[in-house]
């Protein structure tokens, strides 16, 4: 399998990941042999089976709609790289 | 004796009897840590003060009996994405280096309302992603039996500290074998608990249908303990399965007589080291010797669940790890044009190399062209192989092999060839693709005198047996007495 690097730069710009041209060739190699052994699967004949969703029985989950104490604003907004007036700040994006 | 070499269950008792106070108990687990923590590198933070100040409380409520819990006043680690209010919580990655949660994670609160001591948070590999913990952002922990090798992972740190008297016990997380081959390079008990058994709640995520929260300990009995505190339906959990768990420390009774242990080929057969092999086998003897019913049978599925497990965690991960973009917490690039300029800086600088590996190829493996061929192909093959293993269940109680097919390695050795490393996964994976609870516990040493790891794999929710089982053969080898020597490097 091979994967090229035209196909990792598109990959990369998918998973907003920025990759120098050195890491682009690395990434490139690294994939082609991961997704090589991962082909293996192809050996196996599974036309007739179901895709897992959930491997051990659970049921659907339902709750009353009540209003309870969540974090406080500020607890979460602590964390924030960059804030202003309770709010996230990020850079303009239009 | 040193009060950090003992079990928590002799150290309970100890302090049940007034022979020890938590404050004593916790001062020496401290000095420890103060001695060797330099050289065996297992934690990212340490809680001293606040640890020394816990104790102090829970000893006044020891002394007015009013603490239920076999774990009160006992020194614990949890592993560093295990999320815990005031305290950082950084997954070993750059990403994460600043956050403080805002809340706990319910089986890090759970531990806190059984009056455990927590002492800090361990080293790891970046968001749980390695063998080795040779991919922490901040630094490497060494095998405390031998500081040329790696202690494995991604709960390295957990398994190191448990191991060299660093803590008492430590909580652990297993996606494909995080808390168990670690437990097998370092020769403590590791246990992944059944899928639902333990709430992720507060765990940061890295797959969400394979991870578990599970106990590092000394022994069995350790285990069983720590497996009751930590139990339990959690409605912040949807996955968390809402069933009565039984009293785990009524496994710790002898008698196995009729017990069916099934052995795959496939796990003792090539590929795993000779001596592996060796101390694996000899331990079915000593449970033949016990009336268990041994008998070998093939699982021809195991040659297929390294590619599909990588193929599920790395898809879930590049999913899970959309978050981090720089705006709610975490790592924010300095310079940057615009907001897709943020986001692309933020997670090149901030994802180390592993992690980024791990993103592409399950962004690859997802996206359109290549979902029907990798991601859906993965999830008839998971289908497969849970329906193998209902097959063996079928027939066996416990599913016996090793933990990892070799000892602990040298640093270095496996990280330049992702492929290799991924391969040594090829017997901890299968309890997280059909999410059965699954068991490790010492049984012997290799000639340089490593651990090696016994695994039993078992029913959905039927850990007690697993328990049982380990615990019998503890009783009758006692391997898990065993400790390394670390002193103070000079």
């Amino acid at each position: 399998m091979k994967i090229s690097k035209e196909s990792v730069k598109y990959i990369a710009q998918l998973a907003r990941i920025d990759l120098t041209e050195e890491e682009t060739d690395k990434m490139s190699k690294d994939m082609e042999v991961v997704l090589s052994y991962m082909d293996k699967l192809s050996e196996l004949d599974t036309c007739d089976v179901k895709p897992a969703e959930h491997i051990i029985q659970v049921n659907n989950v339902l709750r009353d709609d009540k209003t309870i104490v969540s974090s406080c604003k500020d607890e979460l907004l602590s964390n924030a790289p960059s804030k202003e007036k309770g709010y996230f700040k990020v850079p303009s994006t239009f | 004796m040193e009060l950090y070499e003992l079990t928590a269950h002799e150290l309970s008792d100890m302090l049940k009897k007034g022979e020890i106070s938590s404050v004593e108990l916790t001062r020496s687990v401290l000095d420890r840590i103060h001695n060797i923590e330099e050289d065996i590198g297992c934690y990212i933070t340490i809680c001293r003060e606040e640890a020394l100040k816990r104790a102090q409380e829970v000893q006044e409520r020891i002394n007015t009996g009013t603490v239920k819990s076999p774990l009160a006043g006992i020194p614990v680690a949890l592993k560093d994405n295990i999320c815990t209010k005031g305290i950082r919580t950084t997954c070993a990655s750059k990403m994460l280096h600043n956050f403080v949660p805002c809340y706990s994670a319910t089986a890090a609160k759970k531990l806190y309302e059984a009056d455990t001591v927590l002492l800090g948070k361990t080293n790891m590999d970046e968001f749980s992603m390695g063998s080795s913990t040779e991919n922490s952002f901040f630094k490497i922990t060494k095998n405390p039996w031998n500081r040329q090798c790696v202690p494995g992972g991604s709960s390295g740190g957990s398994a190191a500290a448990v191991a060299s008297g660093e803590a008492i016990f430590a909580l652990g997380t297993d996606t494909g074998g995080s808390v168990r081959q670690p437990a097998s390079f370092c020769g403590v008990v590791g246990l992944k608990p059944t899928y639902g058994a333990v709430s992720r709640f507060g765990l940061v995520a890295f797959a969400s249908s394979l991870d578990q929260i599970g106990p590092i300990t000394k022994d069995v009995t350790d285990c069983a303990l720590v497996l009751n505190a930590i139990t339990g339906y959690d409605s912040k959990d949807s996955t968390s399965s809402d069933i009565k768990h039984p009293d785990y420390t009524e496994s710790l009774v002898k008698g196995i007589k009729g017990i069916r242990v099934g052995i795959p080929h496939e796990y003792i057969g090539e590929g795993v080291s000779n001596e592996v092999r060796k101390a694996v086998l000899n331990a079915v003897d000593v449970l033949n010797d016990l009336g268990a019913v041994c008998e070998e049978f093939s699982l021809k599925m195991t040659e297929y669940v390294v590619p599909a497990y990588y193929i599920i965690s790395s898809a879930e991960a590049s999913s899970n790890l959309a978050r981090y973009d720089g705006v709610k917490f975490g790592y924010r690039a300095q310079e940057y044009e615009g907001l897709t300029d943020m986001y692309m800086k933020t997670r090149s600088e901030g994802f180390g190399t592993e992690v980024k590996r791990r993103i592409m190829l399950g962004t690859y493996v997802l996206c359109s062209g290549h979902y029907d061929e990798f991601y859906k192909k993965a999830l008839k093959v998971r289908t497969l192989i849970c329906m193998e293993f209902d097959r063996a269940f079928s027939k066996y109680d416990v599913i016996l092999g090793p933990a990892a097919p070799t000892t602990a390695f040298k640093f270095g050795e496996k990280r330049s060839n992702p492929l290799e490393m991924y391969l040594g996964d090829v017997f901890t994976v299968s309890a997280n693709i059909t999410g059965l609870p699954a068991l490790v516990i010492p049984c012997g040493f290799d000639s340089s005198g490593l651990p090696i790891g016994l695994q039993l794999i078992g029913k959905a929710f039927n850990e007690s047996t697993l328990l049982k089982v380990g615990y019998n053969f503890e009783q009758n080898t006692g391997f898990h007495k065993i400790r390394p020597s670390v002193n103070k490097a000079n």
